[in-house]
């Protein structure tokens, strides 16, 4: 079963003063057609780079991608940049995480939409102009055509987020990367987004890549899961499995310090204690090392592969003593 | 879990503000290289007296009607006949293109150009950077009142400036230059001579005051908004305080980006006022007075018209770049480049 | 959209009203002068002095003396000039008006153009070769004093090149009226449009690209990108249309300044009889009738302008209408 996007070995790196520095440090992810995979990290983990890159649209000129991203077959890495310029909004298509400033100011909503449109098809103004007002009914939109001729400016930030979500859908991409597309929302609109999200996988059968520092939010929508610490991935699982059964320290330190709405009330929030390190100054061997509370010399000496077939983890605790460790931080 | 982790050391102190940007615009070369080139032009400017005496040997500011300079050896008239076939008209003496008297030639009176170049340049640039301190000064009185005490003490002074700015610039320093230079000042115990350059260091540095005090209102407005000003205000420090410690410093940087800049303005129409003989009043030079001498010799002896044009661009380019250098050094969303 | 026009013409009649104010306190209220031997002239004999003070009612108090000045040029416009004996002023910068707006607005389409393609492609090709020379060149522009400029180019257009092919057809300097001889109007402009359009190339071109690098800096400029638009179509398309705005703004200011005499440098080096160049003679010999009527009329022009430009901003960028 060949991957839609195959990702292996993704390094980004960015040339400072100071020599190169890595944000992105070998990660290898694979997304299947019609999947919903999520990509969970805190801010500075590195997983908005990583999507970035498999469009080159990091837009520093100091950035050196190196590893390989697949699609399709195809290498993306390297690859001329008319090659990447045809896939961008045609099979692959992405959407950011501020709809308020996604649109350009001055031109409508239809405009763009359709802008986009004729770029990858031969459809004429005027018909372009009505796939986009279908394409805004679909996102759920009331009275799409009014709000195809309105500025992004007119609209809420939901209304927009749809917009945008619509104008990614416009060419019906294999693959859409969604790059925390309900961080700046309110949760219901969040909630609303979400499901479309999960709309589109069934109705236009595109595989997504959810980017989010929520793991709320890829319980609720995504297949499988990724967990993204200083620009390693950790741990990765099918979505019910990482709940069930999560197998990083760092995972369960996330999921200790989500407040549940059932269950005994804690007096306090658990909190991971300390910081992610500066990407120059990442630890020689597994990342987390600093803040973990099982740490062993081991730990210092090399970072841990991610091993696993469908369950994978990057960490050296042994399988035996996880369920009393996780016991410990998870604990009421 | 332990607190202190590995990475949490203390990293050294961050060099100071001016410091970096010291240090930035100092690695600018073409910047380093514009600046060399305004002392040496300042320099030059300030030996006129020296040069005058020494080198051409004539008193610039004197017509030199019937004088003679030797030349390969030969007397030639400093003002002689036309070189044309009737020998119509009188033309200045050409130039020597050596280190000595005439090396620019002579204008229409008889006077060195060269040796006037340098007084000129002296009053040019005296009067750019005079006017430039004057406009620099008095903006950021008024910026920094009406943007940090906002009320009435803002709506009257942006009614002033704005009056004032509506007047098309040129032309309210040509009005005030007509009333003021051709007949000068006198009112009772303040007078100003005709002559005095304070006239025109004041009117240039009066009429470019709104373009910059707009801004810097502006910057003051929003600095008084900001989260840090307003922590201060909370914790009930004295207004003399945050302006001092807060407002200030900002509105300072702003004003180095800015000095140059009008500075070169300042020199733009100060020339353009002499040149329509509403700035520096004859028997004194300017660059602009020297581009009108040289006006009517354009056929003849154009290195007259020429010479103090070159200069003027030469100074307003450095003083360009030097103010590009100077926004780039002190810009803190400076990007990395390769 | 009402509401801004008319609010901005009330705006226009305040901004009018104070600089007519300015003008006559500057001409007859400055301390130290007495403001009827100024109007007289150099030279003047006391007996006129004498009686430009009755006609222009010098002894009476300062607002009703501002009153008739002001009938004088607006209303009976039979503001008269003292040293050209009886000339009337007011009709005279009528006539020249066309001549200054035959030169600005030749001017303003050239330097339009080179600035738009100058700073497009500074900014698309920055930091290249291209973005350094462009920029070395706009600087050079804006550092040259126009009447220099002006004179340089006369010196070699009418004087040491004008036996040559490249330039024997100029014409000698002054203007041609466009009803005479349209190809004359136009061989006599040329060189002066691009003697003035050469500043505001320079400043124009610098201030565009750097609006096209900060805006390119935007988001909906990566979205644009992810759409799949060439990276041409993203600056041209996307990142022109919204620094234009600033562009704009700019353009209007210097158009009115340059319409209202402020061209009068360019005029008077290239003998172009437009209102600058009636600004200047009445300089010389110091005609302040003359002087006062271009000056109020140049603030009308700048005013007027103005007022348009605010009108077209709200127009151009759909933010600024839904705003108000």
């Amino acid at each position: 079963m060949s991957a839609l996007l195959d990702v292996t070995d993704l390094a980004v790196s960015f040339r400072t003063r100071d020599g190169l520095v890595r944000a992105v440090d070998g990660v290898s992810l694979a997304v299947a057609e019609r999947e919903i995979l999520g990509v969970v990290g805190e801010s500075g983990s590195g997983k908005s780079l990583t999507v970035l890159a498999v469009l080159d649209l990091i837009g520093d000129p100091n950035a050196v991608i190196t590893g390989s991203i697949r699609f399709r077959g195809q290498e993306l890495v390297g690859q001329a940049p008319e090659t990447l310029r045809r896939l961008r909004g045609g099979a692959i298509a992405m959407i950011f995480q501020d709809p308020m400033t996604a649109l350009t100011p001055v031109f409508s909503i239809g405009a763009q939409i359709a802008e986009q449109i004729r770029v990858h098809t031969d459809l004429s103004r005027r018909a372009a102009k009505a796939r986009a007002v279908e394409l805004l009914d679909a996102v759920g939109l009331p009275d799409p055509a009014r709000i195809a001729a309105r500025y992004p400016m007119e609209l809420s930030g939901g209304q927009r987020q749809r917009a945008v979500i619509a104008m990614a859908l416009s060419c019906n991409p294999a693959l859409l990367l969604a790059d925390e597309p309900t961080t700046a929302l309110d949760v219901t609109v969040q909630a609303q987004i979400l499901e479309l999200i999960r709309k589109l996988r069934d109705d236009f059968n595109s595989a997504v890549i959810l980017i989010t520092h929520n793991l709320g939010v890829v319980a609720e929508t995504a297949d499988r899961v990724a967990v993204m610490y200083s620009g390693r991935i950790v741990e990765s699982a099918m979505t019910a499995d990482l709940f069930a059964d999560p197998r990083h320290p760092y995972t369960w330190g996330l999921l200790g310090s989500m407040p549940a709405l059932d269950g005994v009330r804690r007096e306090r929030l658990a909190t991971i204690p300390g910081l992610p390190p500066a990407l120059d100054r990442r630890p020689a061997g597994c990342a987390f090392a600093p803040r973990c509370g099982f740490v062993r010399d081991v730990c210092r000496v090399a970072p841990p592969p991610l091993a696993g077939a469908d369950h994978a983890v990057a960490c050296v605790i042994p399988e035996g003593e996880r369920g009393s460790a996780r016991a410990g931080v998870l604990a009421a | 879990m332990s607190d202190m982790t590995a990475n949490e050391t203390l990293a050294p102190p961050a060099p100071g503000y001016w410091a970096t940007a010291g240090r930035k615009l100092v690695r600018d070369r073409a910047a380093m290289i514009s600046l060399a080139v305004l002392v040496v032009i300042a320099l030059l400017c300030a030996a006129a007296p020296w040069y005058a005496r020494h080198v051409s040997h004539t008193n610039p500011f004197q017509s030199n009607l019937s004088g003679t300079v030797v030349r390969h050896g030969r007397t030639m008239e400093v003002l002689g006949a036309a070189d044309n076939p009737l020998h119509l008209g009188i033309e200045p003496i050409g130039p020597s293109w050596r280190l000595g008297p005439y090396m620019l030639g002579a204008d229409q009176q008889g006077r060195d150009v060269a040796a006037r170049m340098l007084y000129g340049g002296r009053n040019s640039l005296l009067i750019s950077f005079a006017s430039a301190a004057v406009c620099l000064v008095l903006a950021a009185l008024t910026g920094i009142l009406a943007g940090f005490f906002g009320g009435w003490v803002d709506r009257g002074i942006s009614f002033l400036l704005d009056a004032l700015w509506a007047f098309p610039v040129f032309l309210l320093a040509i009005s005030l230059s007509v009333v003021l230079i051709a007949h000068g000042i006198d009112f009772g115990l303040f007078r100003l001579d005709a002559s005095s350059l304070s006239l025109p260091i004041t009117i240039i540095g009066v009429i470019y005051v709104p373009y910059v005090a707009r801004p810097v209102r502006g910057l003051v407005i929003g600095l008084r908004q900001s989260e840090y000003v307003m922590a201060a205000i909370g914790i009930g420090a004295p207004a003399w305080r945050i302006l001092w410690y807060d407002i200030l410093p900002n509105v300072i940087s702003a004003l180095v980006v800015f000095a140059p800049l009008i500075v070169a303005l300042d020199l733009l129409t100060e020339a353009a006022l002499s040149f329509l003989s509403i700035g520096v009043q004859p028997p004194a030079a300017s660059w602009g007075t020297i581009i009108h001498d040289g006006e009517s010799l354009i056929y003849t002896r154009p290195v007259v018209a020429i010479a103090p044009g070159l200069a003027i661009v030469i100074t307003v380019l450095a003083l360009n770049i030097l103010g590009d250098g100077l926004r780039d050094a002190l810009d803190p969303r400076a990007k990395l480049r390769n | 959209m009402l509401g801004t026009i008319f609010r901005r013409l009330v705006h226009m009649v305040a901004v009018l009203f104070g600089i007519s104010v300015l003008v006559f306190l500057i001409f007859f209220a400055t301390p130290g002068a007495n403001p009827a031997a100024r109007i007289a002239g150099k030279n003047a004999s006391p007996q006129t002095i004498a009686r430009v003070e009755q006609q222009f009612g010098l002894n009476r108090p300062l607002p009703v003396q501002y009153g008739l000045m002001m009938k004088k040029i607006f209303i009976t416009r039979n503001l008269t000039s003292y040293v050209n004996l009886g000339e009337k002023v007011v009709p005279q910068v009528f006539r020249a008006a066309p001549v200054t707006l035959s030169l600005v607005g030749g001017a303003a389409v050239i330097w339009i153009l080179f600035a738009v393609v100058i700073g497009a492609a500074a900014a698309a090709f920055r930091n290249t070769w291209i973005d350094r020379l462009l920029m070395v060149l706009s600087l050079i522009g804006i550092s040259m004093p126009v009447f220099w400029v002006g004179t340089m180019a006369n010196l070699f257009t009418q004087g040491i090149w004008h036996h040559t092919l490249l330039f024997s057809w100029v014409p000698p300097l002054g203007y041609i009226d466009f009803s005479k001889s349209p190809f004359g109007w136009f061989k006599a402009l040329i060189i002066p449009w691009i003697t003035l359009a050469i500043l505001y190339i320079g400043l124009y071109a610098r201030v565009l690209r750097a609006a096209l690098i900060e805006t390119m800096q935007e988001d909906f400029i990566r979205t644009a990108r992810a759409k799949g638009l060439t990276e041409r179509q993203v600056l041209l398309r996307h990142a022109l249309r919204c620094s234009l705005v600033s562009v704009v703004t700019l353009f209007g200011l210097d158009f009115g300044v340059l319409v209202g005499g402020g061209a009068l440098l360019t005029e008077v080096v290239f003998g172009l009889q437009g209102v600058g160049y009636l600004t200047y003679q009445a300089l010389e010999t110091l005609d302040l009738p003359m002087i006062m009527a271009t000056v109020i009329y140049a603030s009308v022009f700048v005013v007027v302008s103005n007022a348009v430009v605010d009108i077209l901003y709200a127009a151009f960028d759909p933010r600024m209408r839904l705003r108000r």
